[in-house]
């Protein structure tokens, strides 16, 4: 379809990207009815998937924000700490994970934003946490708005997996329009790398929500003058293919049906490994695998278990015990149930 | 796609390439090359500073302040002569410390148009072996300047015959048009295959937090075309076409400011090479040019070539002379 469109030319995007894509990118994270949008608060800068987002995000903070310590989840995605790192931020985690019961450390989350130096900026994901798996509850996001607010510390949502963690993309980024419903700023940096399938084409969008429409303007002109000595404008491709399907009404909704599918496909093969496990009677509780949502199980596997696993029955995970569920299909369910079973009742 | 744009560079057969020797990532085209360069020399060489012509594409020095390299410039446009200072530039080349990194620009020098010739070159390299320096080259118009590659790489080749280990930031944007896509490529050459590995690795670690790997696409039409021998022949007819163009352009426009008897001299106009003239005109010319006539370029005098056309280049040699014709 593109290729066909002979109206369509390889000149440079402007430096903040394709301009109809900046708007339905807004859309679909905040809402086509958000307050933040309608009083033109929201500023929208293509970037290069999520990760440039998160660097570009990083870097105009480094320069113009009065606040240098970033607070972490602990664990997170790997590449975070490195945004943050090469923009001059000191690193912090907040609790997060608990390893007793595969879910969250909400107490420890609560006292370590708590506890965190005012004005800080925190890293949250909106749903799907990697490497996790695990995502607070409405009502405890609504507390952590709260606290957050309060320390006046700064959110910065990492929003990679937007439909693919519930199946709706509405549902997926709630967390992210709580913080905004409340008038207050914001960083999303938004990738279509997994709900699209669009990894390789690098095409993402980095939101900044500010208080008032003149702060929105003056943050555009600032975000170019990080962007322009990093590539001067974002490539153009995933941008075309994006907009292409967010603006037409019928794609948009094969696009939402296949992500249901997606998504569906996930958590059938959460519940047949969940299932394999209990028939093979592997010792230990096993419900953080339906328990926890989006791409990733953190199995509480340790490394040596892991490690018997890669080498005994060439199965690969990260060393964290962390396993992709979009790895894993309904034929090798089995295999994978034997292995961790046999990793699990093996004496080290 | 890398390997393919790298022969461009370096040579069909390069020794280099053989060896592999060259530590090359696909790069975010021209920019995203340089900036990777300046995050690489920040990293390894902490203390060093970044010398850039004067003038040069304003963007480089945005890049270099970002990486957080100190910079210092090197004389290169001669305004009276309209062409190259080189005595100021040997100058600067000998009174920079030993083992300084210079910023060259291949061919088709952005925005002056100014080439150093053959022989300048062999002499600037030379005097880098006496010194020791590093020179990174930009070459973001190869096949655009002369209508040939070979040609258009010629200073690169001959720091590379006279033993330099050099770096070279590569565009596809131009001379494939690729502009929204992209594309280009980062390239070190190293002592040997075992320290190629090694920067490659730290290159890419630099990349990973900026925007972990690099947009497909353009790559793999870059790649389609280099591949298919027919695809590539055809590729490098229409690019000698457009820098044919363009070399008529400069000819045509100069002629036409000589008929109509302009008092100045514009040999710069054909002297000049790629898609800028240094026309030499004022800001002051410029407006009046814009405000009057309608006809756009930057205020340092800067004319785009590319955007002249055969009808067009009346219309702007007569503006040209209207705004200059009492100077």
């Amino acid at each position: 379809m593109l290729v066909n469109e002979l109206s369509v030319d390889k000149e440079y995007l402007p430096i903040t990207g394709m301009a109809e894509f900046n708007k339905l990118s807004a859309k679909l994270v905040f809402g086509p009815e958000s307050p933040a949008i309608k009083e033109s608060r929201v500023t929208t800068v293509q970037c290069l998937s999520g990760t440039g987002s998160l660097r570009i995000g990083a870097d105009f903070l480094g320069k113009h924000y009065h606040q240098h310590t970033v607070y972490l989840s602990q664990p997170t995605y790997g590449n975070h700490p490195n945004f943050f790192s090469a923009a001059g931020f000191a690193l912090k985690t907040y609790r997060y994970y608990d390893a007793k019961t595969c879910g969250l450390d909400f107490q420890g989350l609560l006292d370590d934003l708590g506890s965190a130096t005012t004005g800080a900026i925190v890293l949250l994901q909106a749903s799907g946490h990697n490497p996790t798996g695990v995502d607070p509850t409405s009502q405890q996001w609504e507390q952590i708005r709260q606290l957050m607010r309060l320390k006046r510390l700064l959110p910065f949502f990492d929003c990679a997996y937007q439909g693919l963690v519930s199946g709706s993309p509405n549902a997926d980024v709630e967390p992210v329009r709580m913080f905004v419903s409340d008038g207050g700023e914001c960083l999303v940096a938004q990738s279509y790398s997994k709900t699209m399938g669009l990894y390789a084409e690098r095409i993402g969008a980095l939101h900044i929500v500010c208080k008032k429409a003149e702060v929105a303007r003056c943050v555009e002109s600032q975000l170019r003058l990080v962007i322009r000595p990093m590539y001067s404008s974002p490539p153009i491709h995933g941008a075309s293919i994006v907009t292409t399907i967010l603006r037409d009404r019928d794609m948009y909704n094969e696009w939402i049906i296949e992500l249901k599918a997606m998504c569906d496909r996930i958590a059938r093969v959460r519940q047949q490994l969940f299932d394999a496990l209990h028939v093979r009677g592997t010792p230990g509780n096993w419900s953080h695998i339906t328990r926890q949502v989006g791409m990733y199980t953190f199995s509480g596997l340790n490394e040596e278990q892991v490690a018997f696993m890669t080498k005994e029955y060439h199965i690969y995970m990260s060393s964290d015990g962390r396993i992709n569920m979009a790895g894993l299909g309904s034929k090798t369910v089995p295999y994978l149930a034997d292995a961790m079973h046999a990793a699990v009742t093996r004496t080290f | 796609m890398v390997e393919e744009t790298l022969k461009l560079a370096y040579g069909e057969s390069s020794e280099f390439i053989k060896d592999k020797r060259i530590a090359a990532v696909q790069s975010l085209s021209g920019t995203g090359a340089c900036r990777l360069f300046a995050n690489f020399q920040k990293r390894f060489r902490p203390d060093s500073q970044i010398y850039i012509p004067v003038p040069t594409w304003a963007n480089h020095h945005n890049i270099w302040r970002d990486a957080q390299v100190p910079q210092k410039t090197y004389h290169y446009y001669h305004p009276e002569s309209r062409g190259l200072d080189f005595a100021a530039l040997m100058d600067d080349i000998k009174n920079a410390p030993n083992g300084s990194f210079f910023l060259f620009h291949a061919c088709a020098h952005n925005p002056t148009g100014v080439d150093p010739s053959e022989e300048h070159w062999r002499r600037i390299s030379h005097q880098f072996k006496v010194k020791g320096h590093f020179a990174f080259f930009d070459m973001a118009y190869q096949g655009f300047a002369s209508g040939d590659p070979e040609r258009d790489a010629k200073s690169i080749r001959i720091f590379l015959e006279d033993g330099h280990h050099i770096g070279i930031a590569q565009s596809y944007a131009k001379n494939m048009g690729l502009y929204g896509q992209r594309v280009g490529c980062l390239s070190v050459l190293c002592e040997d295959e075992k320290q190629a590995v090694a920067a490659k690795s730290q290159l890419q670690q630099l990349a990973r937090p900026m925007y972990s790997n690099p947009p497909v696409h353009g790559a793999l039409i870059v790649s389609v075309i280099l591949a298919d021998p027919d695809l590539k022949k055809l590729w490098l007819e229409e690019v000698k076409v457009m820098a044919d163009r363009i070399i008529g352009m400069r000819a045509a426009l100069q002629e036409n400011l000589e008929k109509l008897g302009s008092p100045l001299s514009w040999e710069h106009i054909t002297k000049q090479i790629g898609m800028f003239c240094y026309s030499g005109m004022t800001p002051e010319q410029v407006d009046h040019l814009t405000s009057e006539f309608h006809i756009y370029m930057t205020r340092n005098g800067r004319i785009s070539m590319a955007g002249v056309t055969t009808g067009n280049v009346g219309y702007l040699a007569n503006a040209i002379h209207e705004v200059t014709k009492s100077s």
